[in-house]
């Protein structure tokens, strides 16, 4: 039989955030046996986090995680509480009253800064303003990205960089049937943006894009991917590196970008620009963005330690849009402790700790990006979540030892506060009205992208 | 496109690659680990994972294995799921020193 600890009393865990780490936690819970009740919250009424907002709309095939995630929805022991928000519809101080235990997987939703003059300049975005935004995720419907520059520029060298100067490059045909949002999808069919300059502080041998994600920009219908070689013409400690086995995908990167390289200018519409060594320094602009100014940078130290060093020279890019992508960080939760530097919560192997003495809290866990920082993919969150849940099924016996009201202490708090929650079986409703909506477009679904809408789907 | 478990795997069987697994699309037989290319989502999570460079992505597949796209969509739908790793095949220490790595 199912039991917590040695107590007949289940218990109760309250999960902030239901994307993957939300998820695999409850996986992990649910698998250990313990008699347990979760309450998986989230801001939005929609679950699912950055697989639904994050993800990008040209790669359903990922978001294909979905499926797991609704079957484990489909547990007794699961429970969705949507339109949340912990810190302002709850505290989190009430949250530890009401349950045993509580997981925070919110992870990380701002974008680290450049930190250089003029990056609040209009023309100048966070990366993660235009992926929520071409998603259609509520907080970032109302934005205006002004695309009708020649130039724009992405700072960046991972998969979000790629995303976002992939959605930039390619033709609204070739988005017409995704689920971007419809509004992302009007603005881009009338885009003037004609080069997409995705620039790298370090070397081609040293970018962090997966080789799948840089192999799609040479099936862009009409863009052409491109790479002076002038840059691949690597210092001989990043030679070292694409021979050592951690430099395999480096090594695979190196020989698409010899594809851009000798990829002919066959007329196509839009050019897609990877150019390295070269880090922000100014934006300029008369009341909006219209220059970016660069320092070269070179190279030195160990292999796979080489860090980039300015070198005095610069550069200048006229553009008038530009991303950046060269990290996130997490938002605090007034209330739980937060590591200012990192972005992250402090935590001992998913144990969270306090910010001075490194204490740990008991009862507050943490995992996904919120935890570890941003790195990884869907899948790793899967690994980070069993070893937070590893440590709390160590603790159960203390935990289960106090009272506490679960669920209905949550609804009593929620209701007191006159919070519209949604639950899963509304949250069903809203998604058959989504892929109703994308239906005769041939889309897999039309998000709704206002708040209200949702709410009012939810009631069916 | 699809990703696949190779004959590196054979008599290895480390499953690290099943911990990061988002989807839960491994297999396993007494020999190794197999992918099911209609549940796997192609996130590639589990390549860097393996400790002896047994997974690829179809394209990528060295000169050779390329058979194992079949093996893989054969044998994985009937064989036993495998959702958290497991400890490695008695003889995976020596095998993967016999593979050089």
């Amino acid at each position: 039989m199912s039991k917590s600890g040695g107590s007949s009393v289940p218990l109760s865990v309250a999960i902030v955030g239901s994307g993957p780490s939300g998820f695999y936690s409850t996986e992990a819970l649910i698998k250990s046996g313990i008699n347990v009740e979760i309450d998986l919250i989230d801001r939005l009424p929609a679950p699912y986090g950055l697989v639904r907002s994050g993800v990008a709309p040209d790669h359903p095939k990922l978001k294909q995680a979905i499926e797991v995630y609704k079957k484990i929805a489909q547990s007794n022991e699961f429970n969705f509480v949507g339109n949340v928000t912990v810190g302002r519809d709850i505290e989190a101080e009430e949250l530890q009253r009401t349950h045993h235990a509580v997981i925070y997987t919110c992870g990380a939703e701002t974008d680290r800064k450049l930190g250089i003059p003029g990056e609040e300049l209009a023309g100048s975005h966070t990366a993660t303003e235009f992926v929520g935004w071409y998603n259609g995720h509520p907080d970032y419907r109302n934005l205006n990205f002004d695309l009708s520059h020649e130039t724009a520029v992405v700072i960046g060298q991972g998969n979000v960089a790629a995303d976002v100067a992939r959605i930039l490059a390619k033709s609204v045909d070739e988005l017409k049937h995704t689920d971007i949002a419809q509004h992302a999808l009007d603005a881009l069919a009338s885009s003037q943006v004609r080069k997409i300059y995705v620039v790298g502080r370090r070397g081609p041998a040293q970018a962090k894009f997966t080789s799948k994600e840089l192999k799609e920009f040479l099936e862009i219908g009409n863009c052409r991917p491109y790479i002076d070689p002038v840059e691949l013409e690597l210092n001989s400690t990043s030679l070292q590196e694409l021979d050592a086995k951690e430099g395999r995908g480096n090594k695979r990167n190196i020989e698409i970008f010899r594809k851009f390289a000798e990829s002919e200018d066959t007329g196509k519409q839009r050019t897609c620009i990877s150019t390295f060594l070269k880090s922000p320094i100014r934006l300029q602009g008369v009341d909006r963005l219209q220059k970016v100014v660069f320092e070269e940078n070179d190279l030195s130290g160990e292999p796979f330690k080489q860090s980039a060093k300015g070198t005095g020279r610069t550069m200048e890019l006229e553009c008038g849009l530009l991303f950046r992508s060269i990290g996130y960080n997490g938002v605090p939760i007034p209330g739980v402790p937060f590591n200012d530097r990192w972005g992250t919560i402090p935590n001992r192997a998913g144990r969270i700790t306090s910010e001075q003495e490194g204490a740990v809290l008991p009862g507050l866990y943490t995992a996904g990006w919120i935890k570890r920082g941003p790195s990884g993919i869907i899948g790793t969150n899967r690994a980070c979540a069993v070893e937070s849940v590893n440590a709390l099924l160590e603790d159960v016996d203390q935990l289960v030892a106090e009272d506490k009201p679960g669920r209905n202490g949550l609804y009593a708090i929620l209701e007191r506060n006159g919070v519209q929650h949604i639950n899963f079986a509304q949250w069903e409703k809203i998604d058959a009205a989504e892929i109703a909506a994308g239906s005769p477009k041939g889309k897999p679904r039309e998000k709704f992208t206002y708040y209200n809408e949702m709410l009012a789907a939810a009631k069916g | 496109m699809t990703t696949v478990v190779t004959e590196n795997c054979k008599g290895c069987r480390f499953t690290d690659c099943v911990a990061v697994c988002p989807v839960a699309c491994f297999h396993y037989d007494d020999e190794m680990l197999y992918i099911d290319p209609d549940v796997c989502i192609d996130c590639s999570a589990c390549i860097p994972e393996c400790p002896v460079e047994a997974i690829f992505e179809e394209d990528d597949l060295p000169e050779g294995l390329e058979n194992w796209v079949e093996i893989n969509a054969e044998k994985a739908p009937d064989l036993p799921l495998i959702e958290e790793p497991m400890e490695p095949l008695p003889e995976a220490e020596d095998r993967k020193a016999d593979l050089g790595f």
